[in-house]
């Protein structure tokens, strides 16, 4: 069972700010999500290696070419702010000057 | 051969047989699809944006390279839909998600790329669940969308645009994902093929990631020579997706028989068929009994760890989409929202909560949070690691099973399409891929086939084979609708009342 202390501290986790109501929402419906997961405590995987990833592929190389990059205009597009060709936040210290 | 009246419900290989002779060009195609979506889709809503212009533009140069003689292959001319999770140049691309309302790719991806080199026509980029969580088109923030053979009901999901678009003429194929079931059981609702490829056979690159290890790109036609048609040009190794694989790409078609002898056939003992609707099991009993007619022989397989993977997928898809949708921070594109909050943190934490705690819904925020949990510290080795060595038991018992049979049978899904609103509670949504989610977790290919109605709705027939076996896939699909009527039905989608 969920506290609403941890789901808080989940949602903190997952930088989502949420509302109160849906706080107490989700911690309900993890709850109830989770008890269905916990089924997989019936299942003894002690000496069962772990699965991340089908093919067991690794070291996947490719030539190291250089390519014309997209121009600076096209990545910035779809910014929600920019300033002087470079995105544009908040500032994160006060005396940092404006924020966006 | 003669035009025939109604040009939007051929399947893709007539309408090519149709263009290659000359009595009806791809504007023509076009612009009766574009005349299906005017007078259906405000009832469907399958369509996010329509790109009418650019589609007759495309078919244009089409119906020149064809009068030039330089048609360039199966799919030249041929109009068709994109689920919104895939990255089109210069057109909008959401996600079904408020944060990438507004959001144009600077790039195509693969699968879009290679589709426009191929002279194929967007019509437009279709509706979907939420960044692909959800099983019904419902968690769309863009609206639902209605099942053509009746607009009350689901279309199924994520990739419910895609089905509903070609179910309803909207259009001769789709691509959809399947990460769990999104485009199998979707196919199945709408009564249309629905193809899920190995894991590593179609590219991701410009596909919007919800779990990496588990989603794959795939077709959606009305028959199954038309995904094998379709599957020729989107599949093969990608430099840009590490995880697609060197495997050759052969003619899918050229694998076709009218017959199934010598194939191998099982159902999984633990498709208990009993606790589905009496009239899908009926319908999935009587297509085993037409395997067996078409020659194929039923052997006793068991998939005993089958049970577990749907709680395996819930702690492993949400780890992996809680890591992907990251990158929605309101910085370099899509939403930002920075005030209005109620929260206390620094400001580069304050923007970020803020922009997500705004854009994402309600299912996307249950999804980051599930696997944000099972990722968490003090939590990891119970959920996470826990998922991970029941998805190696998943895998396990497919490669056993395949040992003995060629083709796995069963339904795609647990019910037919059930109506707007009318599953409300998420753990008895996530059961709707309790059918679908194993291959996922195992890498296999799988295909969705209508295989009969209960009261009107369609039924589908889910087909699974080993890794890179599509060829087989395809073939078993194609003799056992060659034998049946179920793909000839469609909806009617112009008067409101289905044809029977």
């Amino acid at each position: 069972m969920l506290t609403p202390a941890e789901v808080a501290h989940v949602a903190r986790l997952a930088r989502l700010e949420l509302t109160p109501d849906e706080l107490d929402q989700l911690g309900r419906q993890l709850a109830a999500v989770l008890s269905h997961i916990d089924m997989l405590n019936a299942v003894d995987t002690s000496a069962v290696p772990p699965t991340a990833q089908v093919f067991d592929l690794r070291d996947v190389l490719r030539p190291d070419q250089a390519r014309p990059p997209f121009p600076p205009e096209a990545m910035l597009a779809n910014a929600p702010a920019v300033s002087a060709g470079l995105f544009k936040v908040p500032a994160v210290l006060e005396a940092a000057g404006d924020g966006a | 051969m003669s035009a025939p009246a109604d040009l939007t419900f051929l399947a893709l290989h007539e309408a090519r047989a149709v263009l290659d002779s000359g009595t009806v060009s791809s504007l023509d195609l076009t612009e009766s699809c574009l005349a299906r979506i005017a007078a259906a889709d405000p009832a469907i809503h399958a369509f996010l944006t329509v790109t009418a212009d650019l589609a007759r533009r495309q078919a244009r140069e089409s119906d020149a390279r064809r009068a030039a003689g330089t048609v360039r292959g199966p799919l030249d001319g041929i109009p068709m839909s994109l689920k919104d999770m895939l990255l089109t140049a210069g057109i909008p691309t959401t996600a079904g998600s408020r944060i990438l309302e507004g959001f144009v790719p600077p790039y195509n991806g693969t699968v879009v790329q290679r589709l426009l080199d191929a002279g194929a026509v967007l019509l437009g980029k279709v509706n979907q669940d939420e960044f692909a969580m959800g099983s019904s088109t419902e968690t769309s923030a863009f609206g639902p969308t209605g099942n053509p053979w009746d607009t009350t009901r689901v279309p199924g999901g994520s990739s419910g645009g895609s089905a509903a678009a070609v179910a309803a003429g909207m259009g001769y194929f789709s691509l959809g994902t399947d990460t769990g079931g999104s485009i199998r059981q979707p196919a199945a609702l709408c009564g249309i093929a629905g193809l899920k490829p190995t894991y590593g056979r179609v590219s991701r690159s410009g596909v919007i990631a919800f779990a990496s290890s588990l989603d794959q790109i795939g077709p959606f036609a009305r028959s199954v020579a038309d995904l094998a048609l379709v599957l020729g040009v989107i599949a093969g190794l990608d430099p840009l997706d590490s995880t697609s694989q060197p495997v050759p790409v052969p003619d899918y078609r050229a694998a076709f028989t009218p017959d199934l002898r010598g194939l191998r056939v099982g159902v999984p003992r633990e498709y208990i068929l009993d606790r589905l609707p009496p009239a899908v099991a009926g319908a999935i009993q009587a297509a085993v009994a037409q395997f067996q007619l078409l020659g194929a022989t039923l052997h006793d397989v068991s998939l005993p760890y089958s049970e577990y993977a749907l709680a395996a997928y819930y702690i492993i898809a949400p780890a992996e989409a809680s890591a992907n949708l990251a990158r929605y921070d309101g910085v370099k594109y899509g939403l930002r929202v920075t005030d209005g909050g109620h929260g206390a943190d620094s400001a580069g934490a304050d923007l970020m909560s803020r922009t997500r705690g705004a854009g994402f819904g309600a299912e996307v925020k249950r999804r980051i949070m599930l696997g944000t949990y099972g990722l968490s510290s003090g939590y990891y080795d119970a959920y996470y690691k826990k998922a991970q060595q029941v998805r190696t038991l998943v895998a396990q018992d497919f490669a056993q099973a395949f040992e003995q049979v060629d083709i796995l049978l069963g339904p795609t899904a647990p019910t037919t399409a059930f109506r707007v609103g009318e599953v409300s509670d998420p753990l008895q949504m996530y059961l709707m891929d309790v059918y679908t989610i194993p291959a996922n977790l195992a890498g296999i290919c799988g295909l969705s086939i209508p295989c009969g109605f209960a009261e009107g709705l369609p039924i589908g027939l889910h087909l699974q084979a080993r890794p890179f076996a599509e060829a087989t896939l395809l073939r078993a699909g194609h003799a056992y609708e060659q034998a049946t009527p179920w793909h000839l039905r469609h909806p009617d989608v112009v008067s409101g009342a289905s044809e029977k």
